[in-house]
């Protein structure tokens, strides 16, 4: 039968009695060699699948263990529909990847056979969460900020990315808004919710800056229409940022988003010292100061923190212990 | 065989609404039969939705089982699903089963998409009573495609299938 177009890299393959690990998502009989847009390099592209797809991912993962620890059963569902939206995100960023670098690696390879240095997914994806207010601040910044690259990332040259990120958008503007609407309800809440949701903020103000600083490979696909180069969504980002907090009585941290024009600059507010970190090297069980005086992980790159090994322990730990296992 | 292959996959049902025909749900892109078998293109709802596989499986079987060939299921993911696709006949069953069905999906405006701090304001009918002032209480329920909203008139608890 012929194939149509280069959609038809996502399809089924008679393969469904591997459901959970081994999805039958990808049909090796498709091939679809020639589907990449003129002019882009195949590696590159398939490194910028892995950025988009490695944040889904892991954020997702992040997002399940919240299940059985939500304050409400609502927020249960809501965190595990999420994760599972972004879940599908990342299968089809990673099969893209495979099909891109064109080594023969699908989803499966590419989430369970890599080490932490393989990963290109932002750092503060991995995080783990003090408490809910951590959650839902750090959701609220992830969902903005992969909202506003996805709807650009729509009008890529690449048709299989143009397509993941137009279905994205849908899922990802109901994550927003669930992000949002918690950080609003907890600042303008009772004082004890407000000290907590302040709190989280001023944890995650000094770490936003990874989020606005482009990748040599954003930059060189951005420049032929393939990409979004990150620094572009920093004025949408504090827009959305701005209006949440101020509508949640949360005072912006001085450093970074005080003074008319100048308000939401991240990228410069780097200088300042990463003091958000403690949080997250305490409770991901490494003691606090330890990431004190060395330069922050950049995630684009490969670098990360002590969270990232501590999640890919237990997300790959059935598909380590039997390679090549099915159920 | 009984009926067209068009026919069959299209009166396959939803694993997760089974009161929905995949032809209603508006899942189904083409069915084409030549002298190689059936190939059958559908648009999945969410991304990391898990009843696609088992409405993949669950076409192959109907296909079998009403005496086609080889059937092939393709997935293709443009244009994405919305739930404007889902027919008439599909709403009014949704309704049926007590799940109020989606309104108009929102149309997109230029610029930024924008946020709601508040629940989105769509005006939702009980599908109990018919009282349209209903009230959400969670905005992602037991899947991704439906919240939980409440009537304050009979005083239910329903289900929205969300507008996407
Ligand atoms: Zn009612």
């Amino acid at each position: 039968m012929a194939f149509d177009d280069a959609y038809h890299a996502l399809t089924d393959h008679d393969d469904d009695a591997r459901w959970a690990y081994g999805t039958g998502f990808t049909d090796p009989l498709a091939g679809v060699p020639g589907d990449l847009p003129d002019g882009v390099d195949r590696a590159e592209l398939a490194t910028y699948c892995l950025m988009l797809g490695d944040d889904a991912l892991i954020l997702s993962h992040r997002l399940q263990q919240w299940v059985t620890r939500a304050p409400e059963l609502e927020d249960e569902l809501a965190l595990a529909n999420i994760g599972l939206d972004l879940l599908g995100q990342a299968r089809l960023l990673l099969t893209r990847a495979g099909v891109s670098e064109g080594w023969g690696r699908d989803e499966d390879d590419l989430a369970m056979r890599r080490d932490p240095s393989g990963f290109r997914n932002l750092c503060l994806a991995e995080r783990a969460d003090a408490d809910f207010a951590h959650l839902v601040a750090r959701l609220f910044a992830l969902s903005t900020w992969r909202l506003a690259l996805l709807d650009r990332l729509t009008a890529s040259r690449d048709p299989m990315l143009a397509a993941i990120a137009a279905k994205g958008v849908k899922e990802v503007t109901y994550h927003r808004d669930y992000a949002a609407q918690w950080v609003v309800r907890l600042g303008d809440g009772t004082p004890l919710s407000h000290e907590r949701m302040l709190a989280a903020v001023d944890t995650l103000t000094p770490q936003l800056a990874e989020l606005f600083h482009s990748h040599p490979t954003e930059i060189g696909l951005a420049s032929v229409g393939v990409a979004v180069d990150p620094a572009a969504l920093e004025a949408e980002f504090t827009q959305v940022w701005t209006h949440v907090l101020q509508a949640a009585t949360l005072l912006p941290p001085a450093t970074s988003l005080s003074g008319g024009t100048s308000r939401g600059n991240f990228v410069a507010a780097e200088s300042s010292p990463p003091g958000g970190d403690a949080v997250a090297a305490e409770v991901s069980g490494v003691p606090a100061g330890a990431e004190q005086g060395s330069a922050r992980p950049w995630g684009r790159a490969g670098e990360h923190t002590p969270a990232l090994a501590e999640i890919l322990d237990e997300m790959q730990g059935v598909a380590r212990s039997v390679p090549g296992g099915v159920w | 065989m009984t009926g067209t292959a068009a026919e069959v996959v299209g009166a396959v049902t939803d694993p997760e609404l089974p009161m929905l025909t995949l032809a209603e749900l508006g899942v189904i892109r083409e069915v084409r039969q030549d002298e190689g078998g059936v190939l059958v293109t559908i648009t999945p709802t969410y991304s990391g939705c898990p009843a696609m596989e088992s409405i993949r499986a669950d076409i192959r079987t109907a296909l079998r089982r009403a005496g086609f060939g080889r059937a092939e299921v393709r997935t293709v993911i443009a244009p994405p699903w919305t739930t404007d696709w889902i027919s008439e006949s599909g709403r009014r069953k949704l309704a049926e089963a007590g799940i109020a069905p989606p309104g108009a999906a929102p149309v997109r405006a230029i610029g930024p998409i924008p946020i709601s701090l508040s629940p989105r304001p769509t005006a939702v009918a009980c599908p109990r009573c018919g009282h349209t002032d209903t009230e959400t209480l969670a905005a992602f329920g037991a899947t991704a495609c439906r919240e939980l909203r409440r009537c304050p008139a009979c005083r239910e608890p329903f289900e929205h299938m969300r507008e996407i």
